[in-house]
C-alpha cells in the first residue's frame, strides 16, 4: 500500500504485513482493534481454562492448544495481514510450508523420542544386571 | 480488445494473471520482495523455534529430582507478560498506521511505547530468571530447566534484539523521515515484531500453562 502512490502497476500480491486494498485509516485502526480484543480474549480463555474445575481434566491441554491455534490464526489475520485471499497466495503458501516442517519437527521429535523412552530399561534395573 | 477487457472485469484479481503474461511481467516491486523475503527468514526462525520447542517437550519430564513446572511457574507474572507484549505488539500496529499516513510525530509516539511495553516485558522475564537461579533453579539443575531457559532465553533474546532494532528505526525515521528503504525497514520491523507475539502464544500455552498442570 505505501508505495503505490510512486506510480508502480498496480500489483496481484500483497508483501506479508501489508494490508490488501486501500483502506482509510480508520479502518486500518478498526483491524488492529478488532484483533486485539479478540487476542485479548483468547488469552483470558487460555489462563481461565488452565486452572478451571468447570472443564474436564484430561480435555485441558487439548482446549489450550485449540486456544493457542486460534489466538496465532487472529494474529496472523490482524495483525500480520496474512489472509486467504487471493492477493495472498505466495504468502499463505510460504506459511503453510513453514508450519509443515514445525509440524515435522515437533511430532516427529515427539515420536520417535517417545519409542526410545518408551523401549529402553530404566537406569536402575541395567545397573543390576550388569553387575 | 473486447476480450481482454471482460476479462478483467470477470477477473478482478487477475488470478489468470491479467493480459500480461507472469513470465514477461519483470521482477515485483522491491517492497514485496524485501518483504517477502524477510517472511520466508521469519518462517525459518518458527523452524528454529519448534526444534527448541520439541527438545523443551522431549525433556519436560527430566527434572533429576529436582522441581517441575508446577511448582516454579507463576501464572500471575506470566499473564502480565502476555499483556504487556500483547499491547506492545498492538501499539506496533499503530506505528504500522502512522507510517501509512507519513506521520512522524505518531510514529515516534507509537514506536516508544512498543518498546516500552517490549522493555517491561523483558523486565518481567529478567525478574523471573533471576528468581529462578535464586532458588537453585537454574539452568544447570536438571535437562528440563536447560530446555526451559533454552526456549525462553532464545525469545527473550529475540525482544532484545527487538528493541535495538525498534530504537533503530525510531532514529531513522527521526533523521532520514520516510524513505522509501527506511518504509522497507520499518516494514521488516513490525512482521518481526508481531511474530516475536506468535512465538509467545505458543510459548506461554506449552511452557506455563500446560507446564503448571504437571
Amino acid at each position: 500500500m505505501s508505495d503505490r502512490q510512486h506510480g508502480e502497476d498496480l500489483d496481484d500480491q500483497n508483501a506479508p504485513g501489508e494490508e490488501g486494498g486501500r483502506e482509510s485509516i480508520a479502518a486500518g485502526v478498526r483491524t488492529y482493534v478488532i484483533g486485539l480484543v479478540l487476542a485479548g480474549l483468547l488469552t483470558a480463555a487460555s489462563f481461565a481454562a488452565a486452572g478451571s474445575n468447570l472443564i474436564y481434566g484430561p480435555a485441558i491441554p487439548v482446549a489450550l492448544i485449540a486456544l493457542a491455534v486460534a489466538q496465532m490464526g487472529v494474529h496472523l489475520v490482524f495483525f500480520l495481514h496474512v489472509t486467504t485471499g487471493p492477493d495472498n497466495t505466495n504468502n499463505v503458501l510460504a506459511l503453510a510450508f513453514g508450519v509443515l516442517i514445525v509440524a515435522l519437527v515437533l511430532v516427529g521429535s515427539l515420536w520417535i523420542m517417545g519409542h526410545l523412552h518408551h523401549n529402553l530399561m530404566p537406569m536402575a534395573e541395567m545397573m543390576q544386571r550388569q553387575r | 480488445m473486447s476480450a481482454t477487457q471482460a476479462q478483467s472485469s470477470n477477473d478482478p484479481h487477475k488470478l489468470g494473471h491479467g493480459e500480461v503474461p507472469v513470465s514477461e511481467r519483470g521482477p515485483a516491486p522491491k517492497r514485496i520482495v524485501v518483504a517477502y523475503g524477510f517472511w520466508i527468514f521469519l518462517l525459518s526462525d518458527f523452524i528454529m523455534f519448534a526444534g527448541f520447542f520439541a527438545a523443551y517437550a522431549v525433556l519436560v519430564g527430566e527434572t533429576a529430582g529436582g522441581p517441575s513446572g508446577a511448582k516454579l511457574f507463576d501464572l500471575t507474572l506470566v499473564g502480565w507478560e502476555t499483556v504487556l507484549l500483547l499491547l506492545s505488539s498492538f501499539a506496533c500496529g499503530m506505528a504500522g498506521i502512522a507510517t501509512i499516513a507519513r506521520h512522524r510525530f505518531w510514529f515516534l509516539v507509537a514506536m516508544a511505547v512498543t518498546g516500552m511495553l517490549g522493555a517491561a516485558f523483558l523486565c518481567l522475564e529478567v525478574y523471573e530468571f533471576t528468581h529462578l537461579i535464586g532458588e537453585r533453579a537454574g539452568p544447570g539443575r536438571s535437562a528440563f530447566l536447560s530446555a526451559f531457559f533454552a526456549l525462553v532465553g532464545c525469545h527473550g533474546l529475540h525482544v532484545a534484539l527487538g528493541l535495538l532494532w525498534l530504537m533503530t528505526m525510531m532514529a531513522q525515521v527521526w533523521a532520514k523521515d520516510f524513505r522509501d528503504d527506511i518504509l522497507r525497514r520499518i516494514a521488516c520491523f513490525s512482521l518481526f515484531w508481531h511474530a516475536l507475539d506468535i512465538i509467545w502464544v505458543a510459548l506461554f500455552t506449552v511452557v506455563y500453562l500446560l507446564g503448571a498442570g504437571l
